[in-house]
């Protein structure tokens, strides 16, 4: 494995080759909530949003984590960006414990999640700007920096300043990408990053995502509900199912295991559902996607 | 620049130490987001100034009201009075409003977990906040009296403004202690959050002595008066532009202000802290409704 890290650095945040880029073990997150069928003073249901997780991605590896809607991943990808506390177990990025180093591990990670989350009104080059500085990166650094980063998304050139809600999902999801690799993580949490994208904006996202995977130390967790895109991306595939990571493997080691042709079978075969049953029967979508 | 360099994006991939100077970078990205949303927003911004101005103008009118019906009053001094109070009544109600949208601005938009995953601290963080809620406060209540005082002619020869500065900036820390922990509510209630807010304000508005003596309120109205920086403040700024006081004969009301603001700042801090790992506990970062 290369060492990307100038070892003159006396600052860097150890990660040493052998630390995995992702570690968790048997993470619980549960989340206590009404059903909304029955009215507002129905009694709380606790919901096993994470019920035991626990697998390791190697430095530079691209995992995809294949679930249905409100199996998991995006509380997962939550718990490992720090915005969501374990009620226990423990998840380590490159190491340091989400828990009790959070700063840290804020320094190594950034995500696109599946609603580009921007100002609406501010433009891309300014939403940009401002999240770059939350990084500690200054006006000197982002200035050349930002036209750049926007290009390679594919953004174009004459409408960097046009406010954001004038732009398509599909543009918008670019932005979002540019937004977190302006950054330079070498955690990158993909949550949903083409769900609801055109055809065309999915597959130019996607052939980012592998642009992306053949740089140098970039680790990517890629977490969707597209079979194709999992298979397509990730060296290993993790099926997380009602908040239990039930296998994670290559695409041959998972159709060895259940004595299946494509992954489609072998997912129901782990699951015993069938692909596109929904799981999750609250109409909450917008609010925790 | 190739995608196969390991410096994807602008930050390298020689992680320094964060330090303060990132932090203050950090603290700039805070005002800088907050102007482009000034511009974005800005006819918004002028028509609020204008509600402002005829608000003020019709309270210090009340002044030559009482005359006009019979009174007697010496008007400048009361005008002048009231346009004080009405002004930093003003000033108040921007950083609080301000101070308030920290959590709920961001959580309208969606880009709440973006900022709170990124490496900024959440006290920097909030005193960037409260850095551009005193320049933007401030520069609207001097164009407000500007405009106010015009409209009246007011006569205030003695006012001695710099000291009436000096007793509001020592006042303005107090106020943005106390929105920080306004700016907690949203974060724990994202239904019920803005709306204390404004409970609070109000509370601050009637026991404060803006617009009349505190002398004429209840004994336990009393009482709160003494623990609201706005009363010390009002006190100190009218005597200072009414009177001619200077900074040195200052000292009943900078005292107060001076130790309200050492509690109020590391309190407010601490509360939101808490508010914080409250919504990270219980999922409430994003949730909306
Ligand atoms: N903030 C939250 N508050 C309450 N319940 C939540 C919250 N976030 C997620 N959940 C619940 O946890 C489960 C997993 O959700 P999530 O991680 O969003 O799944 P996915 O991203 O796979 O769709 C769902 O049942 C969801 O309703
Ligand atoms: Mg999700």
């Amino acid at each position: 494995m290369p060492s990307p890290q100038p070892s003159s650095d006396p600052f860097e945040i150890p990660r040493p080759a052998q630390v995995p880029a992702i570690e968790l073990i048997g993470v619980r997150k549960v989340f206590r909530r009404r059903e909304r069928a029955h009215g507002r003073f129905s009694p709380r249901r606790r919901v096993a949003a994470l019920d035991g997780v626990s697998f390791r991605v190697e430095r530079g590896e691209t995992v995809a984590v294949l679930g249905q809607n409100g199996s998991g991943k995006s509380t997962l990808v939550r718990v490992l960006s720090t915005l969501l506390l374990p009620d226990g177990g423990t998840a380590r990025v490159f190491g340091h414990d989400v828990l009790t180093q959070p700063a840290v591990v804020r320094r190594l990670v950034n995500r696109v999640s599946v609603e580009a989350s921007f100002f609406k009104k501010m433009s891309a080059a300014e939403n940009l700007s401002y999240a770059a500085r939350f990084h500690g990166l200054t006006s000197g650094r982002t200035r050349a920096g930002i036209p750049e980063i926007l290009e390679r998304v594919g953004f174009p050139a004459d409408r960097r300043s046009e406010p954001m809600e004038n732009l398509s999902r599909g543009m918008q999801q670019k932005v979002a990408l540019a937004r977190a690799l302006l950054t330079a993580p070498v955690l990158l949490l993909l949550d949903e990053p083409t769900t609801g994208l055109d055809p065309r904006s999915k597959r130019e996202v996607q052939a980012f995502v592998k642009e992306m995977r053949a740089m140098h130390d970039a680790t990517i967790l890629l977490c969707t509900h597209d079979l194709d895109e999992a298979e397509a991306l990730a060296d290993r595939i993790g099926v997380l199912d009602r908040g239990r990571l039930l296998v994670l493997g290559t695409v041959d080691e998972l159709n060895r295991r259940y004595g299946a042709q494509t992954l489609e079978v072998a997912f129901f075969a782990a699951t015993g559902r069938e692909f596109g049953e929904e799981t999750d029967p609250d109409d909450d979508r917008e609010v925790f996607a | 620049m190739s995608l196969h360099q390991p410096a994807s994006g602008v930050a390298g991939d020689g992680r320094g130490r964060w330090s303060l100077r990132h932090e203050l970078i950090g603290l700039s990205g805070v005002v800088e987001r907050n102007l482009y949303l000034v511009k974005r927003y800005i006819w918004w911004d002028i028509a609020f100034f204008v509600w402002t101005v005829a608000n003020t103008l019709s309270i210090v009118f009340i002044a030559r009201g009482i005359e006009a019906s019979g009174g007697t009053i010496d008007v400048n001094r009361a005008a002048t009075s009231l346009l004080i109070g009405a002004v930093i009544w003003a000033y108040l109600g921007v950083i609080f409003e301000i101070m308030t949208e920290t959590v709920a601005w961001e959580r309208w938009e969606g880009t709440i977990e973006y900022t709170f995953m990124a490496p900024l601290s959440r006290s920097v963080h909030l005193f960037g906040m409260g850095a551009f809620a005193l320049l933007y406060g401030m520069a609207r209540a001097l164009l407000l009296f500007a405009v106010c005082a015009f409209f009246f002619d007011l006569s205030i020869p003695d006012a001695d403004f710099g000291a009436a500065l000096v007793v509001l900036a020592v006042a303005s820390v107090s106020f943005v202690g106390l929105g920080i922990v306004t700016a907690v509510l949203p974060l724990i209630s994202p239904e019920k959050g803005s709306q204390l807010g404004f409970v609070a304000q109000g509370l601050l508005l009637v026991v404060s002595g803006v617009y009349y003596p505190v002398e004429v309120l209840p004994r336990w109205m009393q009482w709160l008066a003494t623990v609201s920086p706005a009363t010390y403040a009002l006190d100190g700024i009218r005597d200072a532009i009414l009177v001619g006081d200077p900074l040195t004969a200052m000292g009943d009301e900078l005292w107060p202000l001076v130790v309200i603001g050492v509690v109020a700042v590391p309190v407010g801090l601490a509360v939101f802290r808490r508010g914080e790992r409250y919504a990270k506990q219980h999922g409430k970062l994003k949730r909306s409704g």
